[in-house]
């Protein structure tokens, strides 16, 4: 077949740049072949290099004591004692998404899930953070509809439960929705497996699923705005298969045991290229590969559609060779392809051989060594003006506004389409906090959030960067879990625009700031730039992730308010209404600065809750809509009516942060009481747990009432 | 008492139907889906949820024949037990052990939840340790839990005591409201419900347990 010829124009649908097309001419001092380019394209496209965001990535903290590994394998990996290991991942699959709901998502699980069991971790918990363009635009319902089918049908077939995520609506994301995925699972801490290649002559495994011409060039779309075209991108997107993930993830675990695997990296975006280059890179090796022998699942592939294509399921692996028959037969149980395909060399180089004929000859390293690395231009966002006043509200009207909005009501319309309990270690479903998952045959237990407020991050970079952190920590305080680590998945517009490339710079600020004071280190991560449709960006959306650790299933703090529980309130409360949920739902304003963190409060209230779980009966964050809505979804989540003493918007509405709300008994408020001046931190009295209604200062509403419409809001407007 | 529980390459509940037994005391050996043959005196066996062979086609259509299919059919017909939870509901119902069809949910969505059971016959192997019209919480967690019977069998198995449990709020639109059947001889008992999901409190519910504690001691005393 005649190769098309190298013009600028093919160099320029290539999303190349003619500055990195002239290093490109440096590296090789000749013209690239047309299957070269396909993999300069796969391997310097923003969403594989990094180019825009690698700088500011490097200022993250990534280490500390509980660190194994660090961000730049597969996914991190973090110690839980007792030799075992806690390994996680949250990646974005927002441009397929988009383009093809159901698939987008459905394959976005699937490359986390694969992200972790790459590692020798079965996974165990799985969470997803979406984010949706207004609900009255034409395309928002079937998205949602499409992207939590994807998201169920792929993890429930799999077989991890969804314990956590987040819903979130709003105009900015009307031509550009966001899914993000995370996934984690478990191995013994001995037991990790890792990319880098090592011996020379090692055959190079092919395993999984076929090869197709699907998602050629995924990524290299996944590094562009939308436009008018972009129902031209359908086939860009790939298609998933959960029941060839779960056999690819059995025969893995199983192939590890026999140890026969050296190094193992699954095929994600820019497969075969991306893989094989990271393998050789990682131990400093060349990889031939023969295309001859990659199981392909259409007729005529050529080399530049092999090594371009995005097709699922599938992992490539560095053999012993000695080994190579007890492999085969674990992938023949699972009825899976298994094919050598090359095998590692001594030299610097990057072979790719079809029919006989050299493909590409590449220096291997300068593919991910000398891809492209930018200093973007960047202005710090301005400060936000002087807020307008806010007037008073009735406290039941504000609360009802807010409780029965698309973006704070009951989000049990989409996790009830999600496997929340398969492995049966499931010990708090989605719905209050913390997702909390057993460590299968022990007493320990993980702790899972996601959070980002990105109208915050909008309005105050830093502040909102790190108010993703606090809110991640807290909730996991709140079930009485330490935070051991977190992951970030950060969604931005257009980098190339020096006010977008601000947000993100300051956003990485406080992010880096938040997780160094609280001891969270960032241990993997992905960056998705480009959410914009014809110029317009997304708010920006830095999900955190975090994981913590409860030593012992008596110390969860659990969820037993009962009647007569006394509601404390710790933390300082000033009554900042700045781009509050309140503002928002009830006046329809985004306006004011985000409340600032003070990451020293945020800490030592955290330790308090933690040194006193055994005088707290239930714990929730305080967050969006403030005291108002964690007493209302406290009271809700157990059937307990709940009175505040408060009446005035700014007390029951603002979202000051560094709190929580806590329920115990009379005695145990006492203690607490006497703890808290001990310890330097505010605590106050604020209500009682009690009857069936909701009653601010006065005012009140059935609690039956109220939560009804707040369940039933999500499938009113969905359904 | 020994029970043998299945592996379907997309079975993702083996483990859990496993570790239930195995809780109250069961011995459990896992079976492979290739094997032909199943181990020795083997009291019971259990066929998990999840997705058998991914379910693109009807559901527990391709497990139904396979190999160690034909094998738990000699052993039901041989008056042997067997529990299908979820896919092995599904799978029971394609090879005909238990009666009915199992569709796609009424509102066409993946359900996942804690629902209320009644127990409609209590005089069986399985369900002995309720009391009849006791309700139970268990979770459910299926796309394809919508029971099927015409008018008919639906007046048999109501008339024959095969209805093991219904469902006090229907969550996929069942045939008289039904979650669980069982065979004529009441020893093969498919439910949609999943059990190993309830077994102790900190699951939120432990009203699985009297069902597995049910079967060791009866079906060691048989």
């Amino acid at each position: 077949m005649q190769e098309p010829a190298i013009t600028p124009d093919l160099i320029e649908a290539h999303g190349i740049k003619p500055d990195e097309y002239a290093e490109i001419l440096r590296i090789l001092n000749r013209e690239p072949t047309f299957t070269e380019l396909g993999i300069f394209s796969a391997m310097w496209n923003e969403h594989c290099s990094y180019k825009s965001s690698k700088k500011w990535l490097r200022t993250l903290p990534t280490t500390g004591p509980q660190v194994i590994c660090g961000p730049g394998e597969n996914a991190g990996v973090v110690d839980i004692g007792d030799g075992q290991a806690v390994i996680f991942k949250m990646e974005s699959h927002n441009h397929p998404s988009y383009i093809e709901p159901y698939q987008g998502a459905a394959t976005g699980v699937g490359g986390i899930l694969r992200d972790v069991f790459t590692m020798g971790a079965r996974p165990i918990a799985a969470m997803n953070s979406l984010s949706f363009g207004e609900p009255s635009h034409p395309k928002t319902k079937r998205l949602v509809h499409g992207v939590v089918e994807g998201v169920g049908g792929y993890g429930n077939c799999f077989g991890v439960p969804t314990v956590g995520g987040e819903l979130r609506f709003h105009k900015a994301y009307n031509g550009n929705c966001l899914v993000n995925a995370f996934a984690a699972g478990l191995a013994d801490a001995d037991k990790i497996f890792y990319s880098a290649a090592s011996g020379v002559g090692m055959p190079v495994v092919y395993l999984g699923a076929k090869t197709g011409r699907d998602g050629v060039g995924g990524a290299t779309m996944a590094s562009a705005e939308f436009d008018e075209t972009i129902e031209e991108k359908r086939p860009t997107v790939q298609v998933g298969d959960p029941f060839t993930e779960k056999r690819l993830m059995e025969a893995c675990l199983e192939l590890m045991q026999t140890g026969a695997v050296i190094s193992i990296q699954d095929m994600g975006a820019a497969g075969l290229t991306c893989s094989a280059v990271e393998m050789g890179d990682k131990g400093e090796l060349g990889i031939r590969l023969n295309l001859d022998d990659v199981p392909c699942r259409e007729v005529n592939m050529t080399a530049y559609e092999m090594m371009l294509s995005e097709s699922q399921e599938r992992m490539l692996m560095v053999l012993r060779p000695e080994k190579e028959a007890e492999a085969k037969a674990v992938f023949d149980k699972w009825d899976l392809d298994f094919a050598i395909v090359g095998e590692t060399i001594p030299e610097d180089k990057f072979i790719i051989i079809h029919k006989g004929e050299v493909k590409a000859d590449l220096p291997l390293r300068a593919l991910s060594g000398n891809a492209p690395e930018y200093d973007r231009p960047h202005v710090p966002t301005a400060p936000a003006a002087e807020m307008a006043p806010v007037a008073e509200v009735n406290a039941i009207d504000g609360l009802k506004a807010i409780i029965g909005s698309m973006n704070y009501c009951s989000r049990q319309w989409v996790y009830q389409q999600y496997d929340t309990q398969v492995m049966a270690d499931t010990l708090r479903t989605p719905g209050a906090g913390a997702g909390l998952v057993r460590v299968h045959g022990t007493n320990k237990v993980l702790a899972f959030t996601s959070d980002v407020t990105p109208r915050y991050v909008k309005a105050n970079p830093v502040q909102g960067g790190r108010q993703a952190v606090a809110e991640a920590f807290r909730n996991l305080v709140a079930v009485g879990a330490k935070p051991l680590a977190t992951t970030d998945n950060l969604n931005f517009g257009n980098p190339e625009k020096p006010e977008i490339m601000g947000q993100f710079v300051g956003a990485i600020q406080g992010i880096g700031e938040a997780c160094l004071a609280l001891d969270t280190p960032i241990v993997s991560g992905n960056v998705s730039l480009y959410n914009e449709t014809d110029g317009e960006p997304i708010l920006p959306t830095p999900t955190i992730c975090a994981v913590g650790l409860i030593d012992h299933v008596d110390n969860i703090i659990g969820g037993d308010v009962r009647e007569g529980h006394v509601a404390l309130l710790v933390g300082e409360t000033a009554g900042h209404l700045g781009q509050s949920a309140l503002l928002a739902e009830v006046f329809n304003r985004e306006d004011g600065d985000a409340p600032h963190v003070d990451l020293d409060a945020e800490r030592k209230n955290g330790e308090f809750i933690l040194a006193n779980r055994e005088l707290i009966r239930a714990c929730s964050d305080l967050s969006d809509g403030g005291l108002a809505v964690a007493a209302f979804e406290m009271a809700e989540a157990h059937g307990v009516g709940i009175s505040l003493d408060a009446s005035d918007t700014a007390t029951l509405f603002g979202e000051d942060q560094g709190r929580y709300l806590i329920a115990c008994n009379f005695d145990m408020a006492e203690a607490l009481m006497v703890a808290a001046a001990d310890a330097g931190v505010t605590i106050q009295s604020v209500g009682k747990f009690h009857g069936d209604a909701v009653s601010f200062g006065g005012i009140a509403a059935p609690l039956a009432e109220l939560s009804a419409q707040f369940r039933g809001a999500l499938a009113e407007r969905l359904g | 008492m020994r029970a043998a529980v299945i592996t379907f390459p997309g079975s993702n509940c083996d483990r859990d139907l496993a570790v239930a037994f195995e809780s109250v005391g069961a011995e459990v050996t896992r079976v492979w889906h290739k094997d032909a043959e199943l181990p020795e005196n083997v009291d019971i066996i259990g066929i998990p949820g999840g997705f058998s062979f991914g379910d693109y086609l009807r559901c527990g259509a391709i497990a139904a024949n396979s190999p160690v299919c034909r094998a738990v059919i000699d052993h039901a017909n041989r008056g042997g037990y067997v529990l299908g939870v979820c896919n092995g509901f599904q799978v029971l119902t394609e090879t005909r052990l238990v009666p009915g069809a199992l569709i796609r949910n009424k509102n066409l969505k993946f359900v996942c939840k804690p629902v209320t059971l009644k127990v409609e016959n209590n005089e069986t192997a399985f369900t002995r340790g309720y009391a009849k019209g006791q309700e139970i919480v268990v979770p459910v967690a299926h796309h394809d839990g919508n029971f099927r019977a015409d008018d008919e069998l639906l007046a048999r198995l109501q008339g024959e005591g095969q209805i093991a449990f219904t469902y006090t709020d229907n969550p996929n639109g069942a045939a008289g409201d039904i979650a669980g059947v069982f065979s004529e001889n009441r020893r093969v008992l498919g439910m949609m419900p999943h059990p190993e999901r309830a077994m102790e409190p900190l699951h939120g519910s432990a009203d699985g347990q009297a069902l597995f504690r049910a079967l060791v001691e009866g079906l060691v005393a048989a």
